[in-house]
Parts: structure tokens; C-alpha cells; sequence
């Protein structure tokens, strides 16, 4: 569209201009930095909207007011709102998230500390939730196509969608209870070497490899009754081949998609998990601050976690866009 | 109640529906049965384990938790709904105010819509727990906004599809203002799919506030929810781990009532399956074997092939015993209408029906070998490299994600023990030879990037790849526009002269077949009903249903000023054939005999064969005349 309103650039120029990748890539790029303005206006709103004077709530009924002023000019809370966003921004410009009000330590110096035991947490637990769901969906999509063994199939449903619908926390739970607790395999809470991981990591990822089989196995069921797989068949590959092949990409689209909201959501399952194993992350870190009402933290906290999400969203759809070069040229 | 009916269809519709009541009657039964007890301080029993008195041991303050576990449920399930009405409110609202609004406030509602759904639930609770405050009222709206993005996509979603419906429109031409549209024809056209949502929601909600009760930020001492008294518990798992569990397990059986009710009146508004009624198989009668054509060593065997699929009613059986051969180098046609098999007789042929398809044959062999009693593993090379299948929509027919060149170079890979360079080049050689242009270049591009034509020589090449005896090809022509038509037709031509490969040509369109192939095999209702050679079919052909194939083809000489014509009346369902001859009663020449008694299919003179009681004898008669009964336009 916008091609035709550029004559003058040299030829390869407009082939660049031209070319879906860049087009889609800038797409992308646009629709990554809108959500994030509105993330960090959200998270400088946040410490507005709360009702009363958040120093006040933080500092509690009996700090003396000199104290409560004196901290409330720190954050600079009596400035006018525009500048105080200007100043927010700066500040998330050169790394500075502000100071904790109950602690006095730096926001930033926290999450860098307390950072890497959450992402460790959700990516090993991202890892296994692929590496259950996408072999079992394929397996059950092959298994039980055109209507075999539907009594698998049906235990399969079932038994998914109750391990779906256990909340990650619960789950946490009766892990510690049966491994930690009577069988001693696994320590009870923190971050203590390899085996410390299992537990919260397991109770992270099940619920979600549950769903995710269940999507694998639905959209490999639909590819496999497309037509170029019959093609495939009537160029006599190995079923494997078709089956990995030919079908699972196909199948990957809708598959990655919603990989990607589920390890979004599991960003917000560590924060629950986090508190069953007292893992030392963000998690605890960001319960601990809503109770003691220390706003800038939580804000911080609340803008990593943010990002992340946007983050991740950002590289699901890069590779799709990599990965089913349809949706690019579609888009275009 | 509809719905209720649709739920109630299935044992999971009853099991969720059972649960769902038992843990609401609860709700309303339970603080008024064991109120008291769940209150009842004792000192002497503090901090006990599981017991007869005490199901689930007792707390602190030595109250009875599995009576505090029971009592809970009004307050977790209350709350849950409160945060899911929340959620469904304004979620609606934000859903469908793009459709009153002006079209920009509409448009910034969407976007903020598509940014916050992409932040997990949890995430926004707690943003909003901030902004709300720590305690019951905080989690209820926090919950309740956390989950309204997800509603208000559902309603936006669900809400432009009903606008774009002719009534809304036909409303809104009629000066209907916008609101009332929304209320009037897109609010309860969305109800029923939003309730559905709901009844999910609410066990989704019912976990969040589990969660935030958990952490401590939900429900505040002295009210309890099962969050709460999980998070109490959590301290004692040494100790007590019933404590836990108890209410761990109240909460994952209540989710599970909702979800289960959303998710089977979901299904079952969705589709509803009849049970399949399984009949029990019966033997196609064979054909007589036509005398004369088997001498010399055929390609393609066909005797009494019989294709049969479940469905609601019993068994289909679209190909009933159909009997041909092919011979090296013969171009055979297959002619009939849509339903009439033949695109099934060519699948069948090829081994390419899948379950939970049956295929039956007296015999079915090809290059001498016999295709239905050796398993798939051995004849995989052989068919891989002899028998080449051309699909009708190319579009659809390659793979999407695979660049062409690699998807013709897997068939020297798999069964000639090319190497990847090897078998790419082989593939780059067969393009050129089906003339597609810059074959070097375009093998290593997507099959979007190659024009309908193009991807259906790309097809025939794939085929070239190893060294066919046999061209299948179905409906090649029909989704591309009539030059490239004619293209595609002549190269199929050409390659089998080259290689001297037998085709299977499968069409609906007579004149394609003519001009391409040495015989025509005409099929109706699952039968070959005639099969004759294509030079003689105009002068020749005497099956009623191959004279009425021929009358409806326009000619050059045709009245442009009158309609098409068409063959009246619509073949016989494969599921409800008629006892006689399945063109009777389309047939202007039908008797008695023809509804009573199915004509076989036999000789009538050399290369010839007909299944008919009364063929047309007027040989050389105008087709006009002899068309039977056709009719109106297209």
C-alpha cells in the first residue's frame, strides 16, 4: 500500500520497503512499543489510583507527619502529575525504579537479585510443558484418528482437563506433601541446588502440558485431514516423516500461539508457586510488598513481570511469523 | 432450555451438572448446618490431626476444619460469582461499546482491550489488589476487572459477527439507532455464548481467588474462604496435612463443576453427533470380469472394488464393485457427477483411503502386485516411485510450510537413496521439464508464491520424480481458470507419450476426458455404467445417463439464448440406494424391470461395456434428441 507512494527511491530500496519481512517486522515492532507505554503508564497510574495518601498507608497511622512529608517528597509525590511522569520515565530510562519505602533499598538492585530465580522457574518449567505436550498430543492425534481407540481417547480428555483444573499452588501442595514431606526425595521450600528445582517446576508446568496436549492433539487431528497430507501419503514417506514432518508444522501455528499465552500465564504462576516454596524470586518478593504497601516496589515488580509478558508475546510472534511464512505475506 | 437438555445429553453433561448442584446447595446449606460447630472454640483440642471427631483435624483454636471447610463454600463460591458478574458486566460493556460508540473512542476501547488481554489474569488481580486495596472487597474487584479484557474480546468477537448479519443490517438501513441494534438484535444473539463463557469463568474466577486468598491478599482473618484456610494449612503440612488437602481439594472439585458445565454445553451447542449406528458389513457382488482386455500385462487391475464409510444411518457404500483395467501407456477416463465415486474408485486404487474408510476388492493390483493383501511397509518404494498422483486443488494439495523444491526432492530421498543435494537438483530438473520457469530459483520457494497453474505442473513433476507406470490424476483441472486448463491437459499428455506411463484421468467434465484419454469409464452411483473408447462416445454411447452427460455439454452450434442444460433430479444418497438401477428414476426410459432388477455391467460388442435394460439404440442419433428429460439454468 505504501509502495506506491515512493517512485523516487532507488530500486533496491523499494524492494526493501517492499519486502513483507520488513513490513511485518515494523508491524510488530509498533504494536510492541504501544503496549509498552501503556504497561509503564499503568504501573505510574497505579501509585495514583490507590486511594489515600499511599505514603501514609506505607508508613502507617503512626509515623509523625515530618517523616511522611519527608518521604513523600523523596518520591517526589507533590510534584505536579505531569512531571512526575516525566521524571518516572526518565528515571526507567537510565535503569531507576525508585526506593523501596519500607527497606530504602533500590528497586532496581532488588529485581536484579531476585530476577534470575523466577525466570530460571518458568523457562525449565516452559521447557518440560513442551517437551510433555507436544510428543503426548502427537502420539494421541495419531493414535486415536479416525475414530480408534476412542476409550483412550477419552481417558486422555478426561484425565486432561482434571489435571488442567488444578491450580498450580494446589498442585504445589500436594507435591511438598507427597515428595517433600513423607517421601523426603525433594527439599520442602528454597532454592537449594538442582533437586530444589523439581517440585516447583513440576507443579508449574502439568496443568499447562495438560491443555497444551490437548490443543497438539486437536489441530495435529485437523492438519492430518488436510489434503497435503494426503499428498504426502501418496508420495509413500514414513508415517514419521509425515507425521513430524509434514503435519507438526502445520500444526505448530496454533500450537505456538497458545504456547505462548500459557507461558505468559505461567510468568503469573510462579508468583504463586514462588510462596509455597518460598523460592527466593519475585513472587514472594511482589506478596511480601502488596502486604507491606510498598508502592514502589510492587510497581517495579508489576513493570518487570509486564514486560516479560510483552516480551514473550513479541517472540511468539516472530516466530510464527518464521515459521508459517503465510502469516507474514497475509498480513502484508 | 435448550442448553439444560444439551447438558443434560451426556454422563459427563450429568456428572458436572450433579456436581455443580451438590456444591451450590452446599453453598446455602452449609453455614446453617455446621455454623456453629466451625466457630466453636476448644481449647482442649488445639492444633489436632485428623480424628473421628474431627475429619480434618482442628485449628489453633481447636475449631473443627472440616466443618470450617464446608461452611467456606458459601463465602468462595459467593465471592466467585460477585468477581465473575463483575467481570461479565463490564467486560459486555467494553465488548460492545465499540459498536454505539463513535468510531474512535471505539477504536482506543479495542485497542486497550487487545493490550490488556495479553497479561495473564493473575497479573492484572494483583495490579488491581493494589489499586483496590488488601482484603475481600479489593480481590472481588480486582478479580472482577482482571478477567473483564477476556470478556470484553469474547463479546467484541462474538458481537461483530452477529453485525454482520442481514438482519442487523436490514436494522440498521431502517434508521434503528445504533443502541437498539445493540440491545435489541446483538445482545441476546450473544447471551447464550457468553453465558457459556460465564459458567467456565466462574470456576477460573473460584481459583484466582483461592490464590489470592493464598497469598494473604484476598479474604482477611476472621472470614475464611478455602484459599484462606489453604494457606493456614500450608504452615502445618508437618503436622497436619489434611489441614490442606481439605480445602485444596474442595477448591479443584468446585472449578471443576463450572468448567465441566461451560465446557459440555459448549460442545454440545457445537455439535451434536448422532450415536453411530454400526451395520454389519455385507459383500459387494462381484462384476463380471469383461472378456478380452486382461491378456496383455495391465498397470492397474480393478475387480469388484468396493470403498464403504460409517455414518449415521449405517454404512455408505459410494463405490459399489466397480471392475476396470488399465494397460501400460492407456489413458483411461472416468466421467461421472459429483457423488458418483469415481474420485473414491481413483483414492481406492492408490491406496489412499483412510480409515475409517473400508476398502474391498476381488482383486486390486498394480504392476502385478496385489495392493490390498501386502502390508503398507513393502509396497511403500513401489508406489512411492510408480504411481504418481495429481490432486485437484494444488492449493491446498502441497505443504504450506516446505518449500516446493524439498517437497519433490523427498521422494528421491525417501525411496531412491538420493542425498539432499542430489535430490534437490533431480527436483530442479523436474520442474524445468514441466516447463515452470526459473526452475533453480523457484524450488526454494513456498507454494503461496507459485501461481494455481504453475503448483499443478509443480504437482505433475513431483510425480516425474521417480519413474511412474501409473498417472492418477483427480479432477486435475477443475480449480484452475480454462487456459491454464488446457496447459496442464497437454503437459499430462506429453509426459505420458515421454514416459510411457498409463493415466487415470478423473473428471466431471466429458469434453476434458475426450480429448484426453483412449477410453471413457462413465460412473453413477458408485458403478461404472458404461465403458467405451473416447473416439466413439458421441456416436456410440448408449447408457441413458452417458447420453444425457453428452446432451448437456454446449457446443459451439448451442442457443446461447436458452439456459444450460442440466441433467434433471439429483443422484440417489449412498445410503438409500434404490433396488433397481440407481438411474431409474431420472431415466426416461425406466420400466419396471429397471426398478426392480440392477443391470450388470457387460459387454456389448469389442471395448465396450454397458450396464442398462434399455439402451438407447438410436446410435447416431442427435444428441438433442436423445437427451432425456433435461432441464432450466445453472
Amino acid at each position: 500500500m505504501t509502495t506506491e507512494l515512493r517512485p523516487a527511491l532507488p530500486a533496491t530500496a523499494v524492494r526493501a520497503w517492499r519486502s513483507p519481512w520488513l513490513l511485518f517486522a515494523l508491524r510488530r515492532l509498533g504494536r510492541f512499543a504501544i503496549s509498552l507505554w501503556v504497561l509503564v503508564t499503568a504501573s505510574f497510574l497505579m501509585i495514583h489510583l490507590v486511594p489515600g495518601d499511599p505514603v501514609r498507608a506505607a508508613l502507617g497511622m503512626n509515623a509523625p507527619a515530618s517523616v511522611v512529608r519527608a518521604r513523600r517528597e523523596l518520591l517526589g509525590l507533590d510534584d505536579p502529575l505531569p512531571v512526575q511522569y516525566w521524571h518516572y520515565l526518565q528515571g526507567l530510562v537510565h535503569g531507576d525504579l525508585g526506593v523501596s519505602v519500607s527497606s530504602n533499598e533500590s528497586v532496581a538492585s532488588v529485581i536484579g537479585q531476585r530476577l534470575p530465580a523466577t525466570a530460571q522457574l518458568a523457562v525449565l518449567a516452559f521447557l518440560l510443558v513442551l517437551l510433555i505436550a507436544v510428543p503426548l498430543g502427537v502420539t494421541m492425534a495419531v493414535a486415536t484418528r479416525g475414530g480408534r481407540r476412542r476409550g483412550g481417547e477419552l481417558g486422555f480428555a478426561v484425565s486432561a482437563v482434571v489435571l488442567a483444573a488444578i491450580p498450580e499452588f494446589l498442585l504445589a501442595v500436594a507435591l511438598v506433601y507427597l515428595f517433600a514431606v513423607n517421601l523426603h526425595w525433594f527439599p520442602v521450600a528454597g532454592q537449594q541446588g538442582p533437586l530444589s528445582f523439581v517440585l516447583p517446576v513440576v507443579a508449574l508446568a502439568v496443568g499447562p502440558a495438560a491443555v497444551l496436549a490437548r490443543i497438539v492433539r486437536v489441530e495435529m487431528l485437523a492438519v492430518l485431514g488436510q489434503d497435503f497430507v494426503r499428498t504426502a501419503r501418496a508420495k509413500r514417506l514414513r508415517p514419521r516423516r509425515i507425521y513430524l514432518r509434514h503435519a507438526l508444522p502445520n500444526a505448530v501455528t496454533a500450537t505456538l500461539t497458545l504456547a505462548g499465552l500459557m507461558l505468559t500465564s505461567m510468568v503469573a504462576g510462579t508468583i504463586l508457586v514462588e510462596n509455597v516454596f518460598a523460592w527466593p524470586g519475585l513472587g514472594a518478593k511482589i506478596v511480601s510488598s502488596i502486604l507491606a504497601k510498598d508502592y514502589p516496589m510492587v510497581q517495579g515488580i508489576v513493570l518487570v513481570y509486564g514486560v516479560g509478558v510483552l516480551l514473550v508475546n513479541l517472540v511468539v510472534d516472530v516466530l510464527l511469523g518464521v515459521l508459517d511464512p503465510r502469516s507474514t505475506i497475509r498480513e502484508a | 432450555m435448550r442448553r439444560l437438555r444439551a447438558l443434560l445429553r451426556t454422563p459427563l453433561g450429568v456428572c458436572a451438572v450433579v456436581l455443580l448442584l451438590l456444591v451450590l446447595a452446599l453453598a446455602v446449606a452449609a453455614p446453617l448446618v455446621w455454623g456453629a460447630q466451625a466457630t466453636a472454640v476448644d481449647t482442649d483440642a488445639i492444633q489436632q490431626g485428623p480424628s473421628g471427631a474431627h475429619l480434618l483435624g482442628t485449628d489453633a483454636l481447636g475449631r473443627d476444619l472440616f466443618a470450617r471447610t464446608l461452611v467456606a463454600t458459601r463465602l468462595s463460591i459467593g465471592l466467585a460469582l460477585l468477581a465473575m458478574l463483575i467481570g461479565v458486566t463490564v467486560g459486555t460493556l467494553l465488548g460492545t461499546a465499540p459498536a454505539v460508540l463513535p468510531r474512535r473512542a471505539g477504536r482506543v476501547i479495542v485497542a486497550v482491550v487487545n493490550i490488556a488481554v495479553a497479561f495473564p489474569g493473575l497479573l492484572l488481580a494483583l495490579f488491581f489488589a493494589v489499586v483496590f486495596g488488601v482484603g475481600t472487597t479489593g480481590a472481588v474487584l480486582a478479580i472482577g476487572f482482571a478477567t473483564a479484557p477476556g470478556f470484553a474480546r469474547v463479546a467484541q468477537t462474538l458481537s461483530a459477527s452477529v453485525a454482520g448479519r442481514d438482519y442487523v443490517a436490514a436494522a440498521r438501513i431502517a434508521g434503528v439507532g445504533r443502541l437498539r441494534v445493540l440491545v435489541r438484535h446483538v445482545l441476546p444473539n450473544i447471551a447464550e455464548p457468553l453465558v457459556v463463557n460465564a459458567t467456565i469463568g466462574a470456576g477460573a474466577a473460584l481459583l484466582s481467588f483461592a490464590g489470592l486468598s493464598f497469598l494473604g491478599i484476598g479474604v482477611q482473618a476472621p472470614s475464611y474462604d478455602w484459599g484462606r484456610l489453604l494457606g493456614d494449612g500450608l504452615n502445618r503440612i508437618y503436622t497436619n496435612p489434611a489441614a490442606a488437602l481439605g480445602p485444596g481439594v474442595a477448591v479443584v472439585v468446585a472449578g471443576l463443576a463450572f468448567n465441566l458445565c461451560g465446557e459440555t454445553i459448549a460442545a454440545a451447542l457445537g455439535h451434536r453427533t448422532p450415536l453411530r449406528r454400526l451395520l454389519s458389513r455385507t459383500s459387494a457382488p462381484a462384476a463380471p470380469v469383461p472378456a478380452g482386455a486382461d491378456d496383455t500385462d495391465p498397470v492397474l487391475r480393478v475387480e469388484g472394488l468396493s470403498v464403504r464409510f460409517p455414518t449415521a444411518v449405517g454404512w455408505a457404500e459410494p463405490v459399489r464393485g466397480v471392475t476396470f483395467t488399465l494397460g501400460a501407456g492407456e489413458a483411461v477416463g472416468v466421467v461421472g457427477e459429483s457423488g458418483s465415486g469415481k474420485s473414491l474408485t481413483a483414492l481406492a486404487a492408490a491406496r489412499l483411503i483412510e480409515r475409517p474408510g473400508v476398502v474391498a476388492a476381488d482383486r486390486l493390483e498394480f504392476a502385478g502386485r496385489p495392493l490390498l493383501s501386502a502390508p503398507e511397509r513393502e509396497l511403500r518404494t513401489l508406489l512411492g516411485t510408480s504411481l504418481a498422483m495429481v490432486f485437484q486443488d494444488p492449493t491446498t494439495s502441497f505443504n504450506p510450510t516446505r518449500r516446493i523444491g524439498r517437497q519433490l526432492a523427498e521422494v528421491a530421498q525417501e525411496h531412491q537413496g538420493l542425498g539432499r543435494r542430489g535430490a534437490l537438483a533431480r527436483a530442479v530438473e523436474r520442474l524445468a521439464q514441466v516447463r515452470v520457469p526459473a526452475p533453480a530459483k523457484r524450488a526454494h520457494q513456498y507454494p503461496h508464491e507459485f501461481s494455481g497453474g504453475m503448483r499443478q505442473r509443480a504437482m505433475i513433476g513431483m510425480g516425474l520424480m521417480g519413474t511412474p507406470r501409473l498417472i492418477i490424476a483427480d479432477e486435475p483441472t477443475t480449480a484452475l481458470d480454462v487456459t491454464v486448463q488446457r496447459q496442464v491437459l497437454r503437459l499430462l499428455d506429453q509426459v505420458r507419450r515421454d514416459t510411457a506411463a498409463a493415466v487415470l484421468l478423473i473428471s466431471h467434465d466429458i469434453a476434458v476426458v475426450t480429448q484426453t484419454c483412449d477410453r471413457v469409464l462413465v460412473m453413477y452411483a458408485g458403478r461404472i455404467v458404461e465403458d467405451l473408447p473416447a473416439a466413439e462416445l458421441t456416436e456410440r454411447a448408449r447408457h441413458p445417463y452417458t447420453r444425457a452427460l453428452l446432451a448437456v455439454v454446449p457446443d459451439l452450434a448451442a442457443d446461447r439464448d436458452r439456459p444450460l442444460g442440466v441433467i434433471a433430479g439429483r443422484p440417489p444418497e449412498p445410503t438409500a440406494l434404490p433396488a433397481g438401477c440407481a438411474f431409474a428414476q431420472r431415466c426416461r426410459y425406466a420400466t419396471d424391470e429397471c426398478r426392480s432388477a440392477d443391470p450388470q455391467l457387460t459387454p456389448v460388442g469389442d471395448d465396450h461395456r454397458l450396464a442398462c435394460w434399455h439402451p438407447v439404440t438410436d446410435s447416431g442419433a442427435d444428441t438433442t434428441d436423445a437427451r432425456i428429460s433435461v432441464e432450466g439454468s445453472r
